[in-house]
């Protein structure tokens, strides 16, 4: 049986649909929300590395070595947002998060 | 069945499984050790499909780093997390709907999707003789060194604007001052009191 590029896509497309989920489940816990954020971007590097390989071309893994690092990026700063907002209110629920009245 | 399909069931299954363990457990310190099983898991499946370099990186920079902040946040922020569990089974219903919607429409789309005919002949073939970190260091420094560039500049920004939210200068704390210890004299520092004999100060 030959692993192609289908079944990566199909792990690519589990690993998204349950961060997706995880993001509807664990609606109060801002971090479990931006570690499901993680796991999406995660299958989408499956999926550019994927394709990349299949096609022969290079082009798709420098694209997820850019996921990679706004990735990085992203889960920095969201994480010192959520260390401010904590020491300032005292919870990390997300619907107490209305100040601004969004 | 041959030893790199077995491998990628393995890698894939695992993945997944923690992937699930990872929005479903209780604790959400077991819930970043289940994001780093997830990770290290898909680096597997990037070495078993011949992208070494971002297999690496992957571990590197997820586990070494982001996986790591997020255990340190978790356990900083003293937060009753079972009271933010409320309603777990709540949104169960309509996060499962989505998310078989979701589903059902990628395998809908992967299912009736092939290459074009023109496809695959057109792309380029890797050179078998170059490494996979060669060939990402030949095309990232060259084509696309401006990315690369705006990538170092997001990290800064990222990495200026963390430190700037977090730090806060505290009042009514002591704290060291050297051009003051510096400046200070003996004049200063200590005052010569003549005492007269049989009294007291």
């Amino acid at each position: 049986m030959v692993i192609g590029l289908s079944h990566y896509l199909t792990v690519a497309a589990i690993l998204f649909t349950l961060g997706t989920l995880g993001i509807f489940l664990n609606r109060k816990n801002v971090i479990v929300i931006l570690m499901s954020v993680e796991l999406i971007l995660l299958s989408v590097n499956i999926n550019l590395v994927a394709f990349s390989v299949f096609l022969g071309n290079i082009t798709g893994q420098i694209f997820a070595l850019f996921v990679l690092t706004v990735a990085a990026a992203e889960a920095a700063i969201g994480l010192a947002i959520l260390v401010v907002f904590f020491r300032n209110r005292g919870s990390i629920a997300v619907e107490d998060i209305n100040t601004m009245k969004g | 069945m041959n030893m790199s399909a077995l491998f990628f069931y393995l890698f894939a299954g695992i993945a997944v499984a923690s992937a699930f363990m990872v929005i479903a457990s209780r604790n959400p310190v077991h819930s970043v050790l289940f994001l780093i099983l997830t990770f290290v898991n898909a680096a597997g499946l990037f070495i078993l499909i011949g992208a070494e370099f971002l297999a690496m990186i992957l571990i590197v920079v997820y586990v070494g780093a982001v996986a790591v902040l997020f255990l340190f946040v978790v356990m900083m922020l003293d937060v009753d997390f079972v009271e933010l569990r409320q309603g777990f089974l709540q949104y169960l219903p309509i996060g499962a709907l989505v998310g078989l919607v979701f589903l059902a429409e990628l395998v809908l789309v992967f299912g009736s999707w092939s290459f074009g005919t023109g496809v695959t002949g057109a792309v380029a073939q890797a050179t078998p003789a170059v490494s996979n970190t060669v060939a990402i260091g030949r095309v990232l420094y060259t084509d696309y060194l401006y990315f690369f560039q705006a990538a170092g500049l997001v990290l800064l920004v990222a990495m200026i604007g963390a430190i700037v939210l977090t730090l806060r200068h505290r009042e009514n704390v002591k704290r060291q001052s050297i051009p003051v210890q510096n400046a200070r004299t003996k004049a200063m520092a200590m005052d010569v009191v003549k005492v007269p004999s049989g009294k007291g100060l």
